[in-house]
């Protein structure tokens, strides 16, 4: 299955179909990111239960301190 | 050319025209942080005409800066010159039209609330989340819009606030990032501070020429390096019960039991320490006594003490940052050893 990331094509494997598994696999804090679904803001409390579908088109924003 | 012909290009931008320029010209920006973005924002400001910009900053310009922080020489670095002192230095050489308040301080609680006065805009140029909570608060107290933005690597977002409209920053993050975690050990290339700044400054004179209808309305990030940009509508974020910004606010970064007398310093090895009233340190003074101590050199603004694989820095007021650990309880020994 594959999804949008930002805008990129991604291929997701069998498991790891979660927003939650995508916010880890980009080693990303799941308490510092916003994420998008099909433009949808997913609420953090929904991370581990939303299943990815095919050609998902999600945007994931992350928080930095840096400046 | 002359003078006159100043901000021609400016005013022959449709959206800003004359009559903007005059509102420019009429406004007051805070700009909290003379880094890597409070320079290029800074910077812009002036060139733009701005009619005051204030400009914070609690540390000095060392020659890792150079490579990205715009407003400082090399002279400033090897001087060890305020970042907020040497920047006004640059933007008076720049615009001398501009009045340019530098304040070398670090902005706590008291300081905040002395520093919007009269202000039409923040733009946070800081490095770390107490900062930008602490600006948060007030913004949505004082109603003053701020305009959010961060970068590291080739990374970076921003986001407009603005009370009373959109979602602030407590709406979205419900967690507080804990200062080691934003430390910018990635690194940063210099084109992802201007991307930034360009969505900042950007959105800054939207806001003080009535354009608000063109705001941008979303939280933007960009990583230049990996080709992605990606943009998040997130007015439906904001929350009726947040403290910052609902319906009973409550300014928890206002509230001075939060306040910090102590900070590590992003990514610099480095603790500051505040004395708990305001002081002012005589560095003349300071410097007969800690002459026998170590290594000591002084420059108007601030005193450097070699000791051991430690560097401790006094500034007039009060501050030390203490460089070569990260630990408080080590830097808080360091600091009493000396200043009693
Ligand atoms: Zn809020």
């Amino acid at each position: 299955m594959s999804v949008f990331v930002n805008g990129k094509e991604i291929v997701i494997s069998t498991g790891k179909n979660t927003i939650l598994s995508l916010i880890e696999s980009y080693e990303l804090n799941p308490k510092l990111v916003i994420v998008e679904r099909n433009k949808e803001i997913i609420e953090k409390d929904n991370y581990k239960s939303t299943i990815l579908k095919q050609g998902d088109h999600i945007e994931i924003v992350h928080f930095v301190g840096g400046g | 050319m002359t003078v006159i012909d100043r901000y021609s290009r400016q005013e022959l931008f449709q959206p800003i025209g004359k009559l903007g320029q005059q509102n420019i010209r009429n406004s007051h920006a805070l700009v909290i942080g003379a880094g890597a973005l409070g320079t290029a924002i800074a910077e812009s400001l002036t060139r733009a005409g701005i009619g005051k910009l204030t400009i914070v900053d609690r540390d000095y310009v060392e020659w890792s800066n150079l490579q990205r922080q715009q407003l400082y020489s090399e002279a400033d670095a090897r001087d060890r010159i305020p970042k907020a002192v040497a920047a006004k230095k640059r933007l008076y050489d720049i615009n001398s039209d501009v009045e340019v308040v530098s304040q070398v301080m670090d902005v706590s609680i008291e300081e905040i609330e002395q520093l919007i006065i009269d202000v039409d805009i923040i733009l946070d140029a800081t490095d770390n989340f107490d900062t930008r909570l602490l600006i948060n608060d007030i913004s949505q107290k004082a109603n003053i819009p701020w305009i959010y933005g961060a970068c590291v690597g080739s990374y970076g977002l921003s986001l407009t606030i603005i009370p009373g409209e959109t979602p602030c920053l407590q709406c979205l993050l419900d967690t507080i990032p804990l200062g080691g975690m934003t430390c910018d050990t990635a690194g940063i290339i210099s084109p992802a501070v201007q991307i930034v700044v360009a969505h900042q400054v950007t959105e800054a004179i939207k806001l003080l020429t009535g354009n608000q209808s063109s705001l941008r309305g979303s939280l933007l990030s960009f990583d230049l390096w990996l080709n992605q940009s990606s943009s998040i509508a997130v007015d439906k974020m904001k929350k009726e019960d947040c403290p910052s910004c609902g319906n009973i606010p409550s300014y928890p970064f206002l509230d001075k039991a939060h306040s910090t007398k102590t900070a590590v310093l992003c990514g610099r090895n480095t603790v500051q320490i505040r004395p708990g009233k305001n002081t002012t340190l005589n560095l003349e003074k300071l410097a007969l006594g800690l002459k026998p101590l170590g290594q000591v050199s002084k420059n108007d603004y601030l005193l450097s003490l070699t000791t051991g694989e430690h560097r401790l820095v006094f500034f007039t007021d009060g501050r030390v940052l203490v460089h070569g650990t990260k630990d408080i309880t080590e830097a808080k020994k360091l600091y009493h050893q000396f200043v009693g």
